[in-house]
């Protein structure tokens, strides 16, 4: 077999002896097969994806309207009357509105890292591959925002716009962005300098082509991997400006509201009051775990 | 010599000045960069007034020690790096000038082959689409583009079936320097700088990557400019060789004059300091002393003097000129004691 390797060509010669025509895998076949052996992230991610097919299927699984009052039903335990984990303060039903809950966590978890990822990933590119001025202008702005601490820009921002989930995922959008920026201009910069992009320069190719074929494949499992680890966080933030009332408003069923609804009837009922904080932790804990184990199976030395 | 491998008549289309015509001129080339925490408009000359000659057909070995600017030089040469002043003519057409040759077009005719190294070919991509790359940006079709590379990673010694959709982590040293050489013939080249190209190989690969250079630059027509640490392999693949230290050219002569007769007291260092299992080959020069000094503030005169043994006031005083050359056969050093007139104690002896 590795005869056959060798062609006739000048200087071909023993090296190939030692080249076997092993199973050529790509590196995102080799992520996969490590992912496939991690049993703790897939357990993990199965559970995420129990959580968005609850999210997805909420009106076939929620049990009743999440938005119905009942002034008499107020603050049940579990099992009251057929509601499996009882009623909130105005008499709705826990379990509809958790699973509804969830819904709109996702989408606060998922939406402000995806615009993110676009713009901030775009501007990290762009000023990294970018001349000193261009790079120097868009990272020292990002630095501006980068100084707050996150909570607090949060906090900033959607107090100034107002309330609502549109104004909530632009404003954790805003604290993503210089973060994921940074990301990756760190990432292009590092590889903008090394022989294979000289090549491709010295072989004609524009900075787009260069960018596309040989900049973005390095740069996106960085950005990728950082990434999933923000989903857990924008859950948290999202969840904590509801609680402030600076996010989602009432009468939607948002995890971070709920807790700060029921939160004065913590004596009362304090399971009740307790049930949506496990979910926001189960949830930010999976998509934490599935993101370290992602980490893990990308973080191979190639 | 193989099937695959066919070779051209001395005919190209490309070639305008014909085979008198040097195939690439360079005339007092200059880079410095400017560097930081070494006080105000502090620079490293890099390159510092260069000027050679590269005739077609030839390779030219490029040998000094690390940090002379042997890398500068080829970055310049491409135009990767700017120039800060000087005149590139390549095929008879000044480089970048308004009525000469544009920096793509030479881009298209020159190549360069990098050190084998993590970071010389894309680890993200099957080697043969690293090959595809040049072409398909050129305008080539990408069943075009990957059918050429399949070709020309034949004629580098490799199977395209079995290495081509490889990755780069998954080839040894010399497969990836072989892959690297098809990437730069896959743009049908006429001249090719190879920068250290066969450095971090094992002797042994060495040997077959050098012995592949020079098959194809026999095949294919092709003219090189050989930068190397390494004065054994220059050598061996050198017909002229161009000596560098801090920037300049120090000496500059066909090889076996260079290696046999070295005018310059630096080339007679390195000649002493290189190890040779051949007695005859040994020159019975002092071997090379201490570091090179900074090219931020390179010593007045020549820069040579304060590692040479010869050195006296007029070194210090006067820097000296490489001299005039005009042909292959010219051997030229920039040593005081080259030229009798330079008031040097031992000028003329040799
Ligand atoms: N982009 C750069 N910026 C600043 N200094 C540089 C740069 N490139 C090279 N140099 C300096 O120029 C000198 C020559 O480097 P180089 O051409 O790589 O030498 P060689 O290839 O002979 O080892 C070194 O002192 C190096 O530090
Ligand atoms: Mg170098």
């Amino acid at each position: 077999m590795s005869d056959q390797a060798i062609l006739s060509a000048p200087g071909a010669a023993a090296e190939y002896d030692s080249a076997p025509a092993t199973k050529v895998r790509g590196y995102w076949q080799s992520v996969a097969y490590r992912l496939s052996h991690d049993w703790i992230t897939l357990i993990f991610g199965a559970v995420v994806l129990v959580i968005i097919l609850i999210a997805v299927f909420a009106p076939l699984l929620a049990p009743f309207d999440p938005y119905a009052q009942s002034i008499v039903g107020r603050l049940k335990p579990m099992g009251w009357r057929g509601h499996p984990l009882g009623t909130d303060e105005l008499g709705r039903d826990m379990l509809s509105r958790l699973i509804y809950g969830g819904r709109i966590s996702l989408i606060m978890g998922l939406a402000p890292v995806a615009i993110a990822v676009m713009i901030g990933g775009t501007l990290g590119v762009i000023g990294g591959f970018a001349g000193k001025v261009a790079n120097t202008a868009i990272m020292r702005t990002m630095d501006v925002f980068y100084a707050f601490p996150s909570i607090l820009l949060a906090v900033a921002i959607s107090g100034a716009m107002g309330g609502g989930i549109f104004n909530g995922i632009i404003s954790l959008s805003l604290v993503f962005i210089p973060a994921m920026c940074r990301v990756a201009e760190t990432a292009t910069s590092q590889v903008k300098n090394l022989d294979y992009i000289e090549a491709a320069r010295a072989s004609g190719a524009g900075t787009f082509a260069i960018i596309r074929h040989h900049v973005l494949g390095n740069v996106l499992g960085p950005v990728f991997i950082y990434a999933s680890s923000l989903v857990s966080v924008s859950i948290l933030l999202a969840s904590g400006l509801s609680f402030l009332g600076l996010g989602v408003q009432p009468p939607e069923p948002d995890w971070g509201l709920m807790l700060s609804t029921l939160r004065q009837s913590i004596y009362v009922d304090p399971l009740g009051c307790a049930m949506p904080g496990i979910a926001i932790f189960i949830t930010s804990i999976c998509f934490n775990l599935v993101s370290d184990g992602v980490r893990a199976a990308m973080d191979v030395r190639i | 010599m193989s099937a695959a491998l066919d070779i051209k008549p001395y005919v190209d289309v490309r070639d305008r000045g014909g085979s008198a015509q040097p195939m690439l001129i360079v005339r007092d080339l200059k880079r410095h960069f400017r560097v930081k925490g070494a006080g105000k408009g502090a620079v490293v000359r890099a390159v510092d007034g260069i000027s050679f000659t590269l005739f077609k057909g030839e390779t030219l070995g490029v040998v000094g020690e690390s940090g002379c600017g042997k890398s500068t030089l080829a970055r310049v040469l491409l135009h990767l790096v700017e120039p800060d002043s000087g005149e590139l003519v390549f095929d008879g057409d000044a480089v970048a000038a308004p009525d000469g040759i544009s920096v793509a077009e030479l881009r298209r005719q020159v190549q360069m082959v990098f050190q084998d190294s993590y970071s010389s070919l894309n680890p993200r991509m099957p080697v043969q689409d690293s090959v595809a790359f040049g072409p398909m940006v050129n305008g080539r079709s990408k069943s075009e583009s990957r059918r050429l590379a399949q070709e020309i990673l034949i004629k580098v010694g490799l199977r395209p079936d079995l290495f081509g959709p490889r990755y780069p982590h998954e080839l040894s040293g010399g497969q990836k320097q072989r892959v690297n050489i098809a990437r730069a013939l896959a743009m049908n080249p006429r001249m090719v700088i190879l920068d250290e190209a066969v450095s971090a190989l094992d002797k042994s690969v060495e040997a077959q990557v050098l012995n592949l250079l020079r098959e194809l630059k026999r095949t294919l027509n092709l003219t090189y400019l050989f930068i190397s640490h390494d004065l054994n392999v220059v050598r061996y693949i050198s017909d002229r060789v161009l000596v560098m230290y801090l920037g300049q050219v120090v000496e500059l002569g066909p090889a076996s004059l260079v290696f046999s007769e070295a005018r310059h007291p630096y080339t007679q260092a390195l000649l002493g300091s290189r190890l040779s299992m051949d007695a005859r080959q040994r020159v019975d020069a002092p071997p090379l002393v201490g570091d090179p000094p900074s090219p931020i503030n390179p010593p007045s005169g020549c820069r040579f003097r304060t590692r040479c043994p010869n050195a006296e006031g007029v070194c210090e005083a006067k820097m000296p000129e490489l001299g005039a050359w005009d042909g292959r056969d010219s051997h030229v050093a920039a040593c005081h004691m080259q030229d009798p007139a330079s008031g040097h104690s031992k000028a003329g002896l040799h």
